[in-house]
């Protein structure tokens, strides 16, 4: 055999010219990533890190260290993410009268690409993903999630998700079809190449980590609640968490199959989404909002929750309406599966099916508008103290309802026509995601960081990050609501009019802004973390926390909790500290905890390596790492020793040290 | 504070009179009629949000830790008449906007028939509409004027004041067809028709071009919608008869290959069935046409025979955007049509009569006022959702 | 008030006091397992649903190709569900020995499960085989695709169902039937009979009414 015929069999379609060495944007990020990424790998093997990072973070079990980690993910991931909003912000001020810009189709194409597809599944999943998975089981008094192990597994699947957009960055290309890959354009006829393979490849794993990640909750929410903890006593952001996760297994399958499909025209040449031999690609369209519209339910959904133990904890009161609120939620979680036709009402569905879809989604708004009342009456009557959070839910209130009200606008058919897939749409998502999703995720970091770590976050920075957030927000979007209306699409990379300059150049100064808020935040973080000593949470509860994860230390030990909590109301620590609760402070007991096991980032690994693998038809490698997947994963069955007990003495000894550090500070 | 934030709002409220929002400022009156529902929804629902947001900053200041003068009612959290409130506010403005967009989907169902010219003029009876067939091509826009016998790429015109009836479909990706002067838009998806119908009201140079990105030349996918009168359209159409080439199969297969930025271009005369062709996806030669197809599987297939029926792509459809088949699949392909050009040819006359029969047999557009639920019953005068309609200009009231 | 005082009250629940359990509580070992393993099989069941809305979309697509009157043989389909049928019921009597804690007796009915297992599988490979070999490939048309895929992915569950059938047979030989294996010899029997269940709608839906279309 030649080498012409045995280099392709060994390397599939890869190649040199897979290296984007032509684009000098791209070939300074590269430089630049791979400097930054070796002086991090010598600064953990300089410091001797490994075994601990190994040990104590990738292997563990422990939901709450789970949690910090897709925190990070989520985190780093929005700064990719926002990287491609500054370009295409930037690309979008300067490409008029004649000028082509400094973006190529070919990039600006898949920039705007990564930049939704990152944006909803590896920035806005993993943070929600994480608050959810460290406060759920502290909420309702667990040690652990249902199965530690699986939740692992998923957050290192959502990682090697990740990892495989990130690749096509420096090697290939990433899909160049806008964030939901339409066919024909998905297609393999109209998208040769590798960027749409990346593209489902990535959302595949991750896919198997959020569906896993949402059987694991809804589990661990319906079974280890603690004693006394009836379904209308769990919090409501426990409340929000069941509904999300009930979304995510009854939608992300969804997802799974029509990415198969997809997969299955692209690599086998099948016709499910093709023009030819009876294809269809409006079906792809349709199964794809089908997860698509509860997808953004998934999203905001636990963030209603955060803005409600906000509401209450800050404003010292108990939560109006708790009851609506719960029922809203559920409306809401049922209603969301009866939208997603509002996506494209201008496929010519027809009067009465519009008309259908269009009324529907304006019922959504009732609960939620019914939630944002419960909020507001919270206040009403409180004694409200604007730490960050409490910020965060009334910048949130007053986003939140121009971007539900824009909505509302699109789902009105006629409406739509005219504003479909206009740069007024644009503003409209980022509105409610940015107001919603963000803002609620910026209340939830600040206001359970302590609890995570063991000290506030510095309120100064907190203060310039919140700032240049909303001014930013509002500078790089209401252009946008204008652009729109002056007829204006989305995901144009020239321009023909001049007087459409100064908005879009506004809109970069609000892109602009958003990026210090973001500075702001990791600044912030840093600061917090240099001046810990002053900002320490003693007691572990530092905000006068109304749930039960303020009734252990910041941050908690290992188990939890010493003694599972008997609840007798939802909210139980309120409760408990109003009528005299003393901390235990005998008769612990040995408590029986799950081990540490690598076998999940072993098998996220090897479906990371097939991944790559398929996408470059490296087939030999696929073949070889399933099999290893397979093989690993049976070898993981016959370990039957998953368990250990933490010592009755050693959990007095933790317990006594927080007992000690509590009479220090009551002195 | 505040009053310096009102001075900052000026520099924009200027900017926001000096541009031009074609959404909100049409041309064409059913772009008019879904500013207004737009206009009314806005209206409806700031009835519920400014009052909302006004509470939540006053209540946020009021009920601040400072402010220890104001209430404080830590277990307050219910009330069941608040409860009834702030679910049927809700409700109520659902309700109103909910009949509202049933009345305004069908009346502005871009597949109905238009039933007026403007607010108060209804369509004169012995009008026919303009016909337009539309193809998004990669990556430009092509109109054949059936009842003139031409075509133009990039460059559409009609006249004002005469109904236009759009016929919609495109060659490869899905593409969006919007002239926002004129109406909302619609999906141009490839062997799929979808329909618009829209008039132009006032005589001007606008933009069309495509909603729904589709490649690399999206960008540039524009076209010129001139809005003529009846005069200046008629030297219009003559011109395309002088300056034009013919438009056959064969052209119209060059031209299907991608390319962008491309000029208007004018074609004098359309070889028959083209379009029927172009619909069904069988311009090629010797590919069967869809309808045919759809034909033959209602009928519940052929026989095993005809799994072989089937032709490689002899021309690369794909220039531009690569050809490369899926790995473990067939080559591109496709199938072949069973009969002789010749019946090919009779089946494609035949798909047209049927279709022009259907049209005939629908009579003469229904110019009565739409009737169903939430729409205005018989003896009301004509459903309209304009602001600026008087209702008394009603023709059949 | 001293409220803390920790009682061993008849209820806890009841009493407003208690505000923790003495007693580590009692949690059953793998409590949640079963309600976990249902959640994946009704997300699993919801990737079938697609796959039969699918083909009710694409089903009658046949591109000028051959239907499933020219395609299918029911009888070689009716012994193929017949082969799956009867492994449900081996599978039973596998569960009903693993009542009575016989491990020789699961063992062997396990075995038998699996042989039927491998029949439908065999039979089904020969069909698609068949049907590729007289040129009705996935790619002809979208009928087919869509037929390929939702019989396909059948098989494939039930392919991975032997493979775990296997493993759990060489876990019980080891260890016997401790708790963890009868577990997991419960969910395998959830999964085995949920792929029962779902190939009796690939009969009905894909084969017969195919023929009646």
């Amino acid at each position: 055999m030649s080498a012409d015929q045995l280099i392709p069999l060994i390397f599939g379609r890869l190649t040199w010219e897979a290296l984007p060495l032509h684009e000098p944007i791209l070939v300074v990020t590269m430089i630049v990533v791979a400097l930054g990424g070796v002086a991090l790998l010598g600064a953990l093997t300089y410091f001797k890190l490994w075994g601990y990072l190994w040990k104590e973070w990738f292997t563990t079990v422990d939901h709450k260290k789970i949690g910090i980690m897709y925190m990070i993910l989520g985190i780093i991931m929005l700064l990719r993410g926002f990287a491609d909003a500054i370009m295409m912000r930037i690309q979008q001020a300067i490409a008029f009268g004649g000028s082509e810009g400094y973006l190529n189709a070919h990039h600006y194409d898949q920039i705007f690409t990564a930049h939704g597809v990152i944006m909803i599944f590896f920035v806005a999943m993993p943070l929600v993903t994480g608050l959810m998975n460290y406060v759920v089981p502290l909420q309702i008094g667990a040690r652990d999630v249902s199965f530690p192990f699986l939740n692992n597994f998923s957050f290192w699947m959502t990682t090697a998700g990740a990892i495989i957009i990130m690749a096509s960055l420096f090697v290939g290309e990433f899909a160049r079809t806008g964030w939901l890959a339409y066919p024909p354009l998905s297609g393999i006829g109209y998208s040769p190449g590798v960027g749409v393979d990346y593209y489902i490849w990535a959302l595949q794993i991750a896919g198997v980590g959020t569906t896993l990640s949402g059987i694991n909750l809804i589990a661990t929410i319906v079974k280890m609640r603690a004693p006394g903890m009836g379904l209308m006593k769990m919090p409501v952001f426990t409340w929000t968490s069941l509904c999300t996760n009930v979304l995510i297994v009854a939608s992300f399958p969804v997802l799974t199959a029509v990415l198969a499909l997809l997969t299955l025209d692209r690599y086998v040449g099948t016709n499910f989404f093709t023009n030819d031999f009876g294809g269809n690609p409006m079906m792809y369209v349709n199964l794809i909002w089908i997860w698509g519209h509860p997808e953004v339910y998934i999203l905001i959904l636990p963030l209603f929750g955060v803005f409600s133990e906000v509401a209450s904890t800050f404003s010292g009161k108990k939560l109006f309406g708790y009851t609506s609120m719960v029922y809203a939620t559920v409306v809401i979680t049922i209603l969301s599966y009866l939208v997603w036709l509002h996506h494209f009402f201008t496929m010519g569905s027809g009067a009465s099916v519009n008309s259908f879809f269009g009324i529907t989604t304006m019922i959504i708004s009732i609960p939620t508008g019914a939630k944002i009342f419960n909020w507001l009456f919270t206040m009403y009557r409180g004694r409200i103290r604007f730490e960050l959070p409490m910020m965060w839910l009334v910048a949130f209130m007053l986003t939140f309802v121009i971007g539900g009200m824009t909505g509302v606008l699109l789902a009105v058919p006629p409406a739509d026509f005219v504003l479909h897939n206009s740069l007024f749409l644009i503003a409209h998502f980022h509105n409610v995601i940015i107001g919603g999703v963000l803002f609620g995720l910026f209340a939830g970091i600040n206001f359970w960081f302590p609890k995570a770590f063991g000290f506030k976050l510095d309120k100064t920075w907190g203060l310039v990050s919140f700032w240049c957030w909303i001014v930013g927000f509002w500078l790089a979007f209401a252009p946008l609501y204008v652009l729109g209306l002056m007829g204006v699409t989305r995901r144009m990379r020239v321009f023909d009019d001049p007087s459409l300059q100064i908005w879009f150049v506004i809109a970069a100064i609000g892109a602009a802004v958003i990026a210090v808020g973001i500075l702001a935040f990791l600044i912030q973080i840093a600061v917090s973390i240099l001046n810990r000593d002053k900002l320490r949470d003693t007691d572990g509860d530092p905000w006068g926390g109304r749930t039960l994860e303020w009734a252990t230390s910041s941050p908690p030990p290992d188990y939890n909790f010493a003694f599972t909590p008997v609840i007798h109301d939802s909210d139980a620590w309120w409760d408990m500290k109003k009528r005299g609760y003393k901390r235990p402070a005998k008769g612990f007991r040995d408590i029986h905890m799950p081990k540490n096991t690598g076998t999940g980032v072993i098998i996220s690994g090897l479906c990371l390596v097939m991944g790559l693998a398929l996408v470059w038809y490296i087939w030999w490698l696929a073949a070889l790492s399933f099999l290893a997947v397979l093989v690993v994963s049976i070898a993981h069955t016959f370990n039957y020793d998953r368990d250990y007990h933490i010592p009755a003495d050693e959990v007095r000894e933790t317990e006594e040290t927080f007992e000690r550090r509590l009479k220090a500070t009551e002195a | 504070m505040r009053r310096l934030r009102l001075l900052m709002i000026l520099p924009v409220l200027a900017l926001l009179s000096a541009c031009d929002m074609v959404v909100m400022a049409p041309a064409g009156d059913i772009a008019g009629q879904q500013r207004d529902l737009l206009v009314i929804s806005t209206l409806l629902m700031l009835l519920i949000i400014v009052p909302v947001m006004a509470l939540t900053v006053f209540f946020a200041w009021k009920y601040r830790e400072s402010n220890k003068a104001a209430e404080y009612e830590p277990d307050w959290d219910h009330s069941t008449s608040l409860e009834l409130v702030i679910w049927s506010a809700p409700l109520l403005i659902i309700i109103c906007l909910g009949a509202l967009t049933w009345a305004g989907t069908h009346l502005l169902d871009p597949y109905r028939p238009l039933d007026r010219i403007k607010p108060g003029q209804a369509v004169a009876e012995q009008v026919e509409p303009l016909q337009v067939n539309v193809v998004a091509l990669d990556w430009k826009w092509m109109f054949i004027y059936p009842q003139y016998g031409v075509a133009t790429v990039n460059e559409l015109a009609a006249p004002v004041d005469r109904p236009i009836r759009f016929h919609i479909t495109s060659s490869s990706v899905m593409n969006s067809f919007y002239i926002p002067a004129l109406a909302g838009q619609i999906y141009a998806m490839p062997g799929m028709e979808t329909k618009l119908h829209a008039v132009i009201n006032h005589p001007g140079e606008y933009v069309g071009f495509s909603a729904n990105y589709s490649g690399d030349g999206f960008s540039n996918m524009r076209f010129a919608f001139h809005g003529l009168d009846q005069a200046g359209f008629d030297r219009w159409i003559a011109g395309v008869r002088q300056g034009g080439q013919p438009l056959d199969r064969e052209r119209y297969l060059e031209l299907e290959k991608p390319s962008e930025k491309v000029p208007a271009l004018h074609f004098a005369s359309v070889e028959g069935g083209l379009w029927d062709a172009i619909l069904n996806m069988c311009v090629e030669p010797g590919k069967m046409c869809m309808g045919e197809m759809m034909d033959i599987d209602r009928k519940g297939g052929l026989t095993m025979a005809s799994v072989r029926n089937t032709m490689p792509l002899i021309y690369d459809k794909y220039a531009g955007r690569g050809s490369n088949p899926a790995y473990f699949g067939s080559d591109d392909s496709y199938v072949m049509t069973i009969c002789t050009p010749l019946q090919a040819a009779a089946a494609a006359a035949e798909r047209t009569r049927r279709s022009e029969l259907q049209n005939a047999e629908r009579g003469p557009v229904d110019r009565a006022p739409l009737r169903g639920m939430g729409l205005v019953p018989p003896g009301v005068p004509m459903a309209s959702l304009s602001l600026s309609a008087p209702a008394s200009a009603a023709p059949n009231a | 008030m001293s409220a803390t005082a920790v009682k061993t009250a008849s209820n806890p629940l009841d009493d407003k006091t208690v505000f923790y359990l003495e007693e580590e509580p009692h949690h059953e070992e793998g409590a949640s397992t079963m309600l976990g393993f249902w959640l994946y099989l009704m997300s699993d069941c919801l990737i079938f649903a697609m796959l039969f809305a699918v083909f009710g979309v694409l089903g009658g697509n046949y591109a000028a190709g051959p239907g499933p009157k020219e395609l299918f043989d029911l009888e070689l389909v009716a012994l193929n569900t017949a082969m799956l049928l009867f492994s449900s019921i081996t599978y039973g009597f596998a569960m009903l020995a693993m009542d009575r804690n016989n491990q020789r007796q699961t063992l062997a009915w396990l075995a038998i499960t699996g042989l039927f297992g491998l029949a439908f599988l065999g039979i089904e490979l020969y069909e698609f085989g068949h049907l590729i070999h007289e040129g009705a490939t996935p790619q002809r048309s979208a009928f087919l695709s869509s037929f390929f895929t939702l019989v396909g992915t059948h098989g494939l569950h039930v392919t991975f169902g032997i493979i775990w059938l296997v493993t759990l047979m060489v876990q019980v030989s080891m260890k016997g039937l401790i708790p963890a294996n009868k577990r997991r010899l419960m969910c395998l029997s959830m999964f085995w009979h949920f792929l029962d269940v779902i190939w009796i709608g690939v009969f009905t839906f894909v084969y017969l009414l195919g023929m009646l279309r």
